[in-house]
């Protein structure tokens, strides 16, 4: 009977230990690789596109190799879809065990959920690969539209916005946005944007605004601050004007940036607007694109951002995300993700800090054909704050939302 | 006295509670759902913080714009695209019944009714676009064009091509229960009569058929109706987007990273319901409306005439109805294998295996998943549905004609209207996010198809045999397992077929109850649409055909195998 | 002293309070009992009220007894009682040997003692070596006779034929009606036949009963 009794306890204090598992210690790499092995990581991307699919699946074969953690790509068609998962979760106490345990993450989703406590960290700091990660340089790797990261969230590629458009077909394209509403006039239905609320969409608006407001530093304050009728006038004018010349005369819109690719490949359209220097060179790779598109920016200047990985509270495989996020940012990642054969998106490091054979897998890699040698990529536009986007977005749908 | 079974076992105890069981597990978590959406459309979350009860989401909905647009729409779509289906339907059959053409059509159906909706409505895409094949057939030659015209069809504002991505699908489904509803009634013998006194066929039909297979078919127009408004996958595909269809927002809305507006969808899943409602009863009075008409048409005596012309306009449009379908997945074939392909070329100019061979590794996976899911659910399914028939024939409990409306429950309350609320609930129960949530929410939509394709087939059976059968000996059980359901082969593969398409063809339920981390073919290809690389579409969308394809042709394949030395069965 | 033959005691059917069938008689082993009456006027019901599968649209009260026991209360499968209907019923996914087969009981074991069995049923027949046909290759009267087959293999303690002959051409009825009631006399069964055609009736020799 006693024996009984003491196998119970004995099976009792076994699970309450494993029940009372200890949040992994970012800063004790050793620990958190040890936990990780056996995991599975379930990282909620958006699954849109094929090439960053493939990348996924790649960190994926690496990661397993390498330490045993098992990452699943959940693809999303919206990042906001992750976010609403955990607030359900939340929402039913659910706050461990947690379906989503990385999402691709940046903008106006990160400062949701930093707001509501929705993220585990910080962490990201203390990661082995944070020592190459080039912060002075790219400031937009700690501060994410102007909200401060706070060790919250890793970044794992920079963007900056690019304009593409078919060589063949239009030969000067424009390089501001008066001459963008010239060349719509007189092209109508050859250039459109993605609908906003659409990420790529917003960013138009704010890479428009910031060529139209008199001074670019109220961009970088709340939208509250600012005279916003009198700043924003001239830029709503520009949109106005440009509506009816739109593809389908506006009356609708792609609803996101890979579809545009399709418009160019039939012919529908001349010229868009991307978020990667390298688009257009990987589609042309794939078939995609007729290969007779190139790309440029604005004389302006162009927004850059970086997109981030984050691990919500209640994840249920916090220290294999973090492995999966330090693996993102080393070097052999990064140099394989701006390969353009494979993506092609921007890295975050700072060559400078890598071992010779580290930099040279980068200077190694082949520029797309149509792909801006980095000289001529331009100097790099901060992001405006975030509730100017959330301004921006309401007053187009306001304007533009509905078919009149 | 009714031939009794055995009493005693336990499974005679348990088996009177079959339909019981069955419909609780069809509706229970339906009215939890529609719950867990009404609480927050009234202001009632608590985890948001809300915690009283009011307007303010109904407000806010009412402030949105685009309200009345998209609720025009939804209502405008729905019915067009039920009532021009339901008129085709009736014009085929009114024109062809009882012909070989009428046959080689029955032939086609089942395979028709088998390709998912969201496959159809991308195929449908390709086809109608400026930029798609039947643009790129006619230019340069006949039209001029060296690029796409500048014209709105794809996502126009009046749900155009969305209606027809909807009539493309429902033609099949109703023309499959008015050939079910017409086998039951005597129609050569009614519309011969009808002939004999001097009627033209197409006349005949419409006034001595039409009324009676009608009231077999109500139901079915019902769910068409329900699921033309609140369609979520083809209104992605096809639909405007300047405001998308009211499902696709309270969609969006649901996804919004503010919290706040959690509430208004739920406010705006209330109203799509209340929409939903409205459309039903305004259908229910233009059904004693047109019956009215009909009565005095039919006592007009006018005898009518211009059959040739009916056949000639229903079998065009039957065949562009099929056909949309069938090159509309040609398009995708040749999609999936394409080099670059632009406007106006009518073929690529290279093909490739390289999208296959790029995606086969991760497909199959996919692939199997979405096969365990649709082989649990629907083994669930007809489990379900053989305890009730057979319940009902040992025990004498005949469903009234109520059961047969709450078995169209879940086909009638819009999808978005209460899986919102079920998710909420399943993942406070802890039961989210894995295969097993995934297969119970399957089952509730499977089960009415399963139970409708296969009610008919086991109730006609010949009793007699079961007679005869008792007679030689054999018990209750001896006569279900070794007459009944071998005999039923055919209905029930059939019915496992109808059940997997189903299964099959799902997105919502998976998407929430499976919490992102289940994937199914349906899921990755609507999640791929939104990137519109139309080669990876393609690829996807087939896969998901042809495994929706497959039971159908095992249905076909299997009874002629087995039954390849039983002529009595074969045709059945 | 146990009474053989199949008695019918006071049974009475009725529909929607219409008495359609009131009957009470007995037949001795081998002896025919012809009922007769006009299309709906319940004669089937009858039959099915003797095996046990009357519909539940009807109210019926009355004893059967066969062979001394009472079996009104017993599950069809109990009460060995064999039925022939219009159509031959034999089952469509069964071989004509498997059809035979269906009604051996379960005492009959082993596969090799059913399989002699039924080779010498359709030895009987003249319907040798047709065991593993189709049912449905075969023509009107073989199917007939190895429906009649299939309900003797099953030991059946009484006989019910409900218009079997009907369908079948004159030439043929004859020869199945002669074999039918030949069989029932050589194993000394009961037989209540139920028809319209006076012809049957006649062939049957025994007594007639008449349905208003």
């Amino acid at each position: 009977m006693t024996m009984r009794r003491f196998i119970v306890a004995a099976a009792l204090a076994a699970f309450s230990t494993v029940a009372v598992r200890a949040e992994p210690d970012p800063s004790d790499w050793g620990a958190v690789t040890d936990d990780a092995r056996g995991q599975t990581v379930y990282w909620n991307a958006w699954g849109g596109s094929d090439t960053i699919n493939g990348f996924i699946a790649w960190i994926g074969d690496r990661v397993a190799d390498e330490y045993g953690v098992t990452l699943e790509h959940v693809k999303l068609s919206d990042t906001a879809e992750a976010v609403s998962r955990v607030l359900a979760e939340r929402s039913a106490g659910k706050d461990t065990g947690g379906a989503v345990d990385l999402v691709w993450i940046n903008g106006e989703n990160f400062a949701a959920m930093k707001q509501q406590d929705l993220l585990f960290g910080p962490w990201v700091e203390q990661m082995p690969s944070w020592a190459n990660v080039d912060v002075a340089g790219k400031p937009a790797v700690v501060s994410d539209f102007t909200v401060p990261t706070d060790g919250l969230e890793a970044p794992w590629g920079m963007a900056q916005v690019v304009f593409y458009y078919d060589s063949a077909r239009l030969e000067q394209p424009p390089k501001t946005m008066s001459a963008l509403a010239e060349y719509a006039a007189a092209h109508p239905g050859r250039f459109t944007y993605p609908q906003p609320p659409n990420f790529l969409g917003s960013t138009f608006l704010k890479q428009a605004l910031t060529e139209f407001v008199p001074d670019a530093e109220i961009l970088q304050g709340p939208v509250e601050a600012a005279d916003y009728a009198a700043v924003t006038a001239d830029f709503w004018a520009f949109l106005e004007a440009l509506a009816p010349n739109l593809w389908r005369q506006g009356r609708a819109y792609p609803q996101n940036e890979a579809r545009q690719i399709q418009l160019m490949a039939d012919g529908e359209i001349d010229l868009a607007i991307s978020f990667n220097p390298n688009e257009a060179s990987n589609a042309i790779a794939n078939f995609q694109l007729q290969d007779s598109v190139r790309s440029y920016v604005m004389d302006a200047g162009s927004i850059g951002n970086a997109s981030f990985v984050a691990i919500p509270y209640n994840a249920n495989a916090k220290a294999g995300a973090m492995v999966v996020a330090n693996y993102i940012m080393s070097p052999e990642a990064q140099a394989r993700m701006q390969d353009p054969e494979v993506w092609g998106l921007g890295t975050v490091l700072d060559l400078d800090t890598l071992t010779t054979a580290e930099r040279a897998r980068f200077e190694a890699l082949e520029l797309g054909v149509a792909t801006l040698p980095p000289d001529e990529l331009g100097s790099t536009l901060p992001e405006p704050h975030p509730s100017w986007m959330v301004r921006l977005e309401e007053d187009w749908m306001d304007r533009f939302g509905v078919a009149r | 006295m009714a031939a009794t079974c055995e009493t005693q076992s336990v499974r005679a105890r348990v088996l009177p509670w079959a339909p019981v069981l069955t419909l609780g597990i069809m509706l229970g978590p339906v009215a939890a759902g529609v719950l867990g959406t009404l609480g927050p459309a009234f202001g009632y979350m608590p985890a948001l913080g809300g915690t009283e009860i009011g307007l303010d989401a109904f407000a806010m909905l009412f402030d949105w714009p685009g309200l009345v647009p998209a609720s025009v729409l939804s209502v405008t779509t729905g019915l067009a695209a039920t009532a021009l289906s339901l008129l085709l339907v009736a014009v085929i059959c009114a024109a062809w019944s009882g012909s070989v053409v009428f046959r080689m059509i029955e032939r086609l159906l089942s395979p028709l009714l088998s390709v998912p909706h969201a496959a159809a409505a991308f195929g449908l895409a390709f086809l109608i676009a400026p930029s798609g094949w039947i643009a790129r057939a006619a230019s340069p030659w006949l039209t001029g064009w060296h690029r796409p015209p500048d014209v709105l069809i794809l996502q126009d504002p009046l749900g155009l091509s969305l209606t027809a991505g909807l009539i493309v699908k429902e033609v099949p489904f109703l023309l499959l229960m008015t050939l079910a509803a017409m086998s039951q009634i005597r129609t050569a013998q009614a519309r011969d009569t009808a002939m004999a006194l001097g009627y033209a066929p197409v006349t005949a039909w419409f006034k001595t058929v039409f009324p009676r297979v009608y009231a077999q078919i109500r139901l079915p127009v019902y769910a068409v109706l329900a699921f033309s408004m609140t369609v979520v996958d083809v209104s992605l595909i096809l639909g405007p987007t300047k405001p998308p269809t009211l499902a696709v927002q309270i969609l969006r809305w649901m996804n919004d990273p503010d919290l706040k507006l959690r509430f208004l969808a739920s406010a705006a899943a209330v109203w799509q319901l209340g929409l939903v409602i409205a459309a039903l009863l305004l259908w229910r009075m233009c059904e004693v409306g047109v019956a009215g008409l009909g009565r005095r048409w039919v006592a007009s005596g006018a005898r009518g005439g211009a059959t040739r012309t009916v056949r000639a306009l229903s079998l065009v449009a039957a065949l562009l109805s099929g056909g949309a379908i069938l090159f509309g997945l040609l398009g995708l074939v040749v999609w999936s294998f394409a080099g670059f392909w632009s406007f106006p070329a009518l073929l690529p100019d290279g093909f490739s295996t390289r999208t296959w061979m790029r995606h086969a590794m991760s497909l199959w996976p996919v692939a199997t998943e979405t096969l365990v899911i649709a082989a649990s659910a629907t083994l669930v399914a007809l489990f379900l549905t053989l305890a009730c028939l057979e319940a009902e024939e040992r025990h004498g409990l005949r469903p009234g004609a109520r059961a047969l409306w709450l078995l169209y429950v879940p086909l009638i309350v819009p999808q978005i209207a209460f899986l919102t609320g079920l998710q909420t609930l399943a993942i406070f129960a802890g039961l989210d996010g894995n295969r097993m949530a995934v297969i119970a929410v399957h089952i509730i939509f499977v089960l009415p198809y399963v139970f409708l394709s296969l009610a008919d087939p086991f109730r006609a059976w010949d009793a007699r045999y079961g007679h005869v059968a008792r007679a030689l000996g054999a018990g209750c059980d001896g006569v279900l397992w070794r007459v009944r359901l071998p005999m039923l082969l055919r209905p029930i593969l059939t019915a496992a077929a109808v059940g997997f398409a189903v299964s099959i063809g799902q997105f919502l339920p998976t998407l929430l109850a499976g919490a992102g981390r289940v994937q199914t073919l349906t899921t990755e290809a609507v999640a791929l649409a939104s990137g519109g690389d139309r080669r990876v579409i393609a690829v996807y969308a087939l896969s998901q055909t042809a495994l929706a394809l497959l039971p159908f042709a095992l249905a076909l394949l299997v009874p002629a195998v087995v039954w390849r030395n039983r002529r009595g069965l074969r045709h059945g | 002293m146990a009474e053989t033959g199949l008695t019918l005691d006071g049974v009475v059917i009725r529909r929607d309070g219409r008495r359609l069938v009131d009957i009470s008689d007995h037949v001795a082993p081998g002896e025919v009992l012809t009922v007769m009456g006009p299309s709906g006027s319940g004669k089937s019901t009858l039959l099915s009220y003797v095996i046990g599968t009357l519909a539940s649209g009807f109210a019926a009260q009355g004893r059967v007894r066969l062979n001394g026991q009472d079996i009104t209360d017993l599950a069809p499968e109990a009460r060995h009682v064999g039925i022939l209907f219009q159509d031959e019923l034999l089952f469509p996914h069964l071989s004509v040997g498997e059809n035979l087969a269906f009604g051996l009981r379960a005492t009959v074991r082993g596969r090799a003692e059913r399989a002699r069995r039924t080779a010498a049923a359709l030895e009987d027949i003249g319907l040798g070596g047709y065991g593993d046909r189709d049912p449905d290759t075969l023509s009107g009267g073989q199917k007939a006779r190895v429906a009649l087959m299939r309900m003797l293999l099953s030991g059946p303690k009484a006989l019910l034929l409900d218009e079997p002959f009907s369908r079948l051409d004159t030439e043929r009825r004859d020869k199945i009606r002669d074999l039918v009631f030949a069989q029932a006399r050589a194993k000394g069964l009961p037989v209540l036949l139920v028809t319209h055609d006076h012809a049957d009736a006649e062939a049957a020799g025994g007594r007639v009963h008449l349905l208003d």
